[in-house]
């Protein structure tokens, strides 16, 4: 981090001569090798750092199953998985490099703090080499700024704003989940489409970073079509029960409503909007419409009925036909009983990417792992062909536009693709005004 | 005008619900001496008294369907409920719809037997323990409870529905002569409200016109010389707390079709209803009412977008910061009594 | 010995050990054994165990002294972090600039918040610190977002000014030059310690705010304190004002909340909103009430109690449990799994709920008690064995306590 204020340079000199005197000898953490947490012969430790506690625990153990799931592969048992449908043929199912895989688990409570000081545990405590999973934006943020700072790779699991890999994208850090932009510009034309181009919305959005970046984009998508927004307004965070919010809605002229929340925000805020009887009225000689930008299908079965019919965005979803999303969800759906979810979707994949990474480099140096990654391309992990862009480690794939199902034959049958949009409409410049401001910094190996 | 009336509406619901719990918070401080951290986690199981009987109802047969299949292409297990196969499936599932208000009836005597449990086996032993341990030991227990919910239920919420005769809104607006769609009211909150007023309503008569109220009062404003007259206070007290506790649980069963009731439901409404019955005034039951719908009417305004567009942000800390300039203003809350909780 | 009497000397010294072989003692297990799980020595945790030791400390200044029972106190955490980061973001990554500001900040958020809150008593009081609390936390977490990044945290960027960074300063939290991060391992026979130089920033620091602590404790504006907490309106009656005294009790407290805060942004260079959420205020609470309130070494124990709860029995996992019961048979070993699941990993929220019911019920006076038990019971023993009458001894003057 060099700084080029000439007129402080001397007192920048004495400051740091006077520092390079006190400081003592310090002996770092495993010195003989040449990054953090180097590994042994015969093992290496993965760092699974999921919500386990509060809000997202159903999310964080969706996540855990794919990541036993993904280890089970790597170290060569159960069907293989995706394995088999990847583009690269790098992973054998001996393990990475030849060390079987072990792993440790966290809690991240959904808390910055706490998912520090439990991926702080197992970087330091447990030797983990790789640290992955997260289920919001927040948490995703910190960890990976952590991770960048200790010198491991961060594999970031459900983490959806733009900031992740735009105002605070990192070199350690990596990104397969899609964003807010993304949502908004493969639902807008949908929107368009299904709706008409003269629509006036109204947005409500919960009062936080990820909140501001998805409403950011949704209304640049759909003002860009000729949507008017007649207003914002933000809900708080902590909000059970969103009737204030909902009510003065109908009388504002608009007549479409989106939700740019998540988790309990969205079910109870499209519970209230249905209760109102939102969905039924005609307003500017129109229906009444409600969008959902960010689904979550564990989550869009608390809110019930209300799903059906209302248009969103989602990474993936079990119902693809492409040969490695059928593979994923026989292996999952055989294991555990039930198909995953988008969450266990990316964390499986990125564990699996890591894992191939490492392989492609001979090494488990951060940043030849990085170096792996940026610019990669591959296919056969359900997304169909996906970049990992190297100038912010995000990756640019096909973003699914579903709806929610009117004839669900099961309990997990909620949301069906309505279009697949393709990658180049969702791709952006990586110096995008709503990315910017960002840097990546140089890559740490710790150590 | 409209908007004024449409947030006094919204927030009586919302009120409805702090006062139910604020109600039985008063009951349970008033007549045993304890804060009861616990409160909130009763709210929450009152909930899921409702999603029980919603498991049970649809406890369910599974019947092979050969010509659809499921995600991994075997034959499609369909989940047909006994109940359907016992009385048909229209009238099977008007049962499942109607879970929710049959829950009442569900709720009432789980509810009060939890509430004995909880007296009997546990709060008994804090009658003459400090406020502090109290508070740790209910606290505790409510994360307790919260936990087990958690690991048999899961922590997404769950939708209980109301059934579809209660569904939907009503145009209240168009009713008193405002202008199409300028007042829309669900069915539902309005039930709530008038449920709540019932619940409040039954609650102050049964303390005003039985003799057990009366004696129950009696102990609250005095429980030595009560207990001097031969009166076995501490069975009364024990009701009191199952009482309270059905009062909790009634509230949580009628909010579950407002909200899908998730494990930590009970802690969300915990602080919010100490704040409401420390605004009313410790000990006092006409204040934990009146603080409740107030502090729901006013969480309602604050939200309006004009207030916000003045003091953004005023929605999120509206009620704290009512509850500061009351409790400035007036030391004991609005009608708490001197030399409760001061120590 | 440091103006304190021979028995205070002691306690000091014993705790000045204890705190800096915590690196040793904290290792029981060797590595590679299935009871590695359970060492907590590596460096944040026991960075934690200080930082929360300080925080339960001040807490217990005025909570355990005075009786008042502020909801409140993780508001001051807040600050304390979000100082300490500004002041990376502004000079550099030396940490004293940063910790005197938390410091100073919240002294005066106290100071602002108490003069309110204190005039009223009892659960009112409570009420007010916890409204204050919440308001700060809503307002971070949202409205505040320029000053505080909101729920991402504030963290330290590249084009932030930094205006006193060199060209070899280090990029990390450090203290002229001693990076926070830093550590020597020595390998003993399979036992691997991690002498961290973050922990022992924060032991020192620990040790001076137990001493300070210790001394208050002792001072007569400690006898001031607890007068207030036995009946303040006898004191009153005797012309005392109090209210000084509880304010300055209020501050101090809201110091060393500062201080813990600061150092937690110390170790590491975020700080997160949910720092000033109630929760954390209660957590402190628990951690002095489940240690012992009133008591000089409660408010540590209770606060690495939950500490080590909240990460060393969250990262049980599946995998881990059948590798411990993998011996026995095979329907014994899915039960033992089974009844764990109920205790470990997602579900470590519930054990704690039950230790708190447990510690409460049967300790009232929190862990502290239970070491005073154990030790009465063994001296019991060791006095029946010499013949001595225990019956006609004076009571042992609690060593811990008090």
């Amino acid at each position: 981090m060099s700084k080029t204020n000439l007129t402080r340079r001397g007192v920048l000199r004495t400051g740091a001569a006077t520092g390079a005197g006190l400081a003592l000898p310090t002996i770092f953490t495993s010195a003989a090798s040449a990054f953090t947490n180097a590994p042994g012969d015969s093992e290496v430790t993965l760092g699974f750092n999921v919500p386990q506690t509060g809000p997202y625990a159903d999310e964080g153990a969706d996540e855990l199953r794919a990541y036993e799931l993904a280890v089970e592969h790597l170290n060569g048992g159960g069907d293989g998985g995706m394995l088999s449908t990847f583009s690269s043929k790098a992973l054998d199912g001996t393990g990475i490099l030849g060390r079987e895989v072990k792993y440790v688990t966290g809690d991240t409570q959904t808390k910055s703090d706490a998912a520090r000081a439990s991926a702080k545990s197992m970087i330091e405590k447990d030797g983990a080499i790789m640290i992955t999973g997260g289920s919001s934006s927040g948490v995703a943020i910190a960890v990976q700024g952590l991770c960048q700072e200790a010198g491991v790779i961060f594999m970031a699991g459900l983490t959806h704003s733009n900031d992740t890999t735009g105002k605070d994208k990192k070199a350690n850090g990596f990104r397969h989940f899609f964003n807010a932009y993304m949502s908004g510009a493969a639902l807008a034309p949908v929107l368009a489409q299904r709706y008409g181009k003269d629509r006036k919305a109204y947005h409500l959005t919960a009062d936080y970073t990820w909140g501001w970046t998805q409403e950011e984009s949704i209304v640049s998508a759909t003002e860009a079509l000729g949507w008017e927004t007649v207003n914002t307004v933000k809900t708080p965070l902590a909000a059970t029960d969103f009737s204030s919010y909902i009510a003065p809605v109908l009388n504002s002229g608009a007549d479409v409503l989106v939700l740019n929340h998540y988790g309990g925000n969205m079910v109870n805020s499209l519970t209230n909007a249905v209760q109102f009887g939102l969905r039924e009225k005609q307003v500017n000689g129109k229906n009444f419409e409600i969008v959902v930008p960010l689904y979550s299908r564990l989550m869009a079965r608390g809110a019930g009925e209300n799903v059906k019919g209302i248009l969103g965005s989602t990474n993936w979803h079990w119902s693809l036909q492409d040969e490695g999303s059928q593979a994923f969800v026989r292996s999952f759906g055989t294991k555990y009983g039930f198909p995953p979810s988008q969450a266990a979707h990316t964390c499986y994949v990125q564990t699996l990417l890591y894992a191939d990474a490492v392989t492609r480099a001979g090494s488990f140096n951060p940043c030849a792992v990085a170096e792996a990654l940026e610019g990669y391309e591959f296919d056969g992990l359900g997304n169909g062909p996906t970049l990992y862009r190297a100038a912010d480690h995000q990756c640019f794939k096909d973003v699914l536009v579903v709806q929610g199902k009117e004839n669900p034959q099961s309990e997990f049958d909620l949301l069906e693709v309505v279009e697949v949009t393709p990658a180049e409409q969702v791709t952006y410049e990586p110096d995008h005004p709503m990315f910017d401001g960002g840097n990546l910094g140089e890559c740490n190996p710790g150590a | 005008m409209d908007a004024i009336i449409l947030q006094v509406l919204n927030g009586l619901d919302k009120g409805s619900a702090y006062a139910l719990i604020a109600l039985g918070l008063t009951l349970i401080f008033g007549t045993l001496g304890v804060v009861n951290f616990a409160h909130g986690a009763i709210f929450m199981l009152g909930a899921f008294c409702a999603v029980t009987l919603q498991r049970i109802l649809s406890l369910s047969y599974t019947v092979v369907d050969e010509t659809r299949t499921d995600f991994l292409g075997n034959p499609l297990k369909v989940d047909v409920p006994y109940v359907e196969g016992w009385f048909g499936e229209a009238t099977g599932q008007a049962i499942i719809e109607w879970s929710v208000p049959l829950a009442i009836l569900f709720a009432i005597p789980v509810m009060l037997l939890i509430g004995f449990i909880m007296e009997r086996g546990l709060i008994k032993h804090f009658y003459k323990r400090p406020h502090a341990d109290q508070i740790l030991v209910t606290f505790g227990l409510a994360i307790v409870l919260q936990e087990l919910i958690k690991y048999f239920f899961g922590a997404n919420p769950i939708p209980t529905p109301a059934p579809d005769a209660f569904t939907g809104s009503f145009d209240f607006g168009a009713m008193i002569g405002f202008a199409e769609n300028a007042i829309i009211y669900p069915y539902w909150r309005m039930i709530y409200f008038v449920f709540a007023l019932v619940i409040i309503g039954a609650v102050f008569a049964f303390l005003q016109f039985t003799t057990f109220g009366m004696v129950v009062r009696a102990g609250m404003a005095d429980r030595e010389t009560v207990g001097m007259l031969g009166i076995n206070i501490d069975r009364k007290f024990t009701i009191m707390f199952g009482i309270a506790a059905a009062v909790a649980g009634l509230a949580g069963v009628m909010y579950t079709p407002i909200n899908s009731p998730n494990y930590h439901m009970g802690m969300d409404f915990l602080v919010l209803s100490f704040v409401v019955v420390v605004v009313g005034g410790m000990g006092s039951l006409p204040g934990a009412v009146l603080a409740g719908f107030m502090l729901g009417i006013l969480e309602a305004f604050a939200s309006m977008n004009w207030i916000k567009d003045i003091l953004p942000g005023i929605d999120q800390i509206i009620i704290y910061l009512v509850a500061i300039v009351i409790l400035l203003t007036r030391p004991r809350g609005l009608m708490g009594r001197k030399g409760v909780m001061e120590e | 010995m440091f103006g304190l009497s021979k028995k205070d000397t002691t306690f000091l010294l014993i705790v000045c050990f204890l705190t800096l072989a915590t690196p040793i003692l904290l290792q029981p297990f060797p590595e590679g054994s299935a009871g590695a799980t359970f060492n907590a020595g590596y460096p944040d945790l026991m960075q934690r165990f200080a930082i929360f030791g300080i925080f339960a400390i001040g807490f217990n200044i005025l909570f355990g002294l005075t009786g008042y029972l502020s909801f409140g106190h993780a508001a001051f955490l807040g600050v304390g972090s979000y100082s300490v980061v500004w002041m990376y973001k502004l000079l550099d990554y030396n940490v004293i600039p940063g910790l005197l500001l938390a410091i100073v900040t919240s002294a005066i958020f106290a100071l602002a918040i108490g003069y309110v809150s204190l005039r009223r008593t009892g659960i009112y009081f409570s009420i007010l610190t916890l409204a204050f609390a919440q308001m700060s936390f809503n307002l971070a977490y949202s409205v505040l977002t320029p000053l505080t990044n909101g729920e991402t945290g504030l963290q330290v960027y590249t084009d932030d000014p930094q205006i006193l960074m060199g060209e070899n300063s280090p990029t990390s939290p450090h203290l002229f030059g001693l990076v926070m991060r830093d550590s020597v391992q020595i390998d003993i026979g399979g036992w691997l310690f991690t002498f961290n130089i973050g922990y022992y920033f924060c032991a020192v620091i620990a040790i001076l705010a137990f001493y300070l602590s210790l001394r208050i404790f002792r001072s007569p504006f400690g006898m001031m304190l607890r007068a207030i907490k036995t009946n303040q309106t006898r004191l009153n009656y005797t012309g005392l004002n109090s209210r000084p005294y509880t304010l300055a009790a209020f501050v101090i407290s809201g110091m060393y909340a500062g201080l813990a805060g600061g150092l937690m942004a110390a170790m590491d260079p975020l700080a997160g909103a949910e720092r000033m959420q109630w929760t954390a205020s209660g957590e402190v609470v628990l951690m002095t009430i489940l240690g012992g309130a009133g008591t000089l070494m409660g408010p540590i124990l209770g606060a690495g109690f939950i500490k080590y709860f909240e990460n060393i029995f969250s990262k049980i996992n599946d995998n881990m449990l059948h590798q411990w019961f993998g011996w026995m048979p095979d329907g014994m070993e899915d039960a033992l799994i089974f009844i764990s699941h109920f205790f470990v990993g997602k579900s470590w929220h519930l054990t704690l709920g039950l230790l708190f019911m447990l510690v409460v019920i049967f300790l009232p006076g929190g862990l502290v008690e239970g070491g005073q038990r154990i030790a009465r019971w063994v001296r019991g023993r060791r006095k029946k064995g010499s013949g001595d009458d225990p019956e006609h001894h004076p009571k042992p003057a609690p060593h811990v306590a008090e």
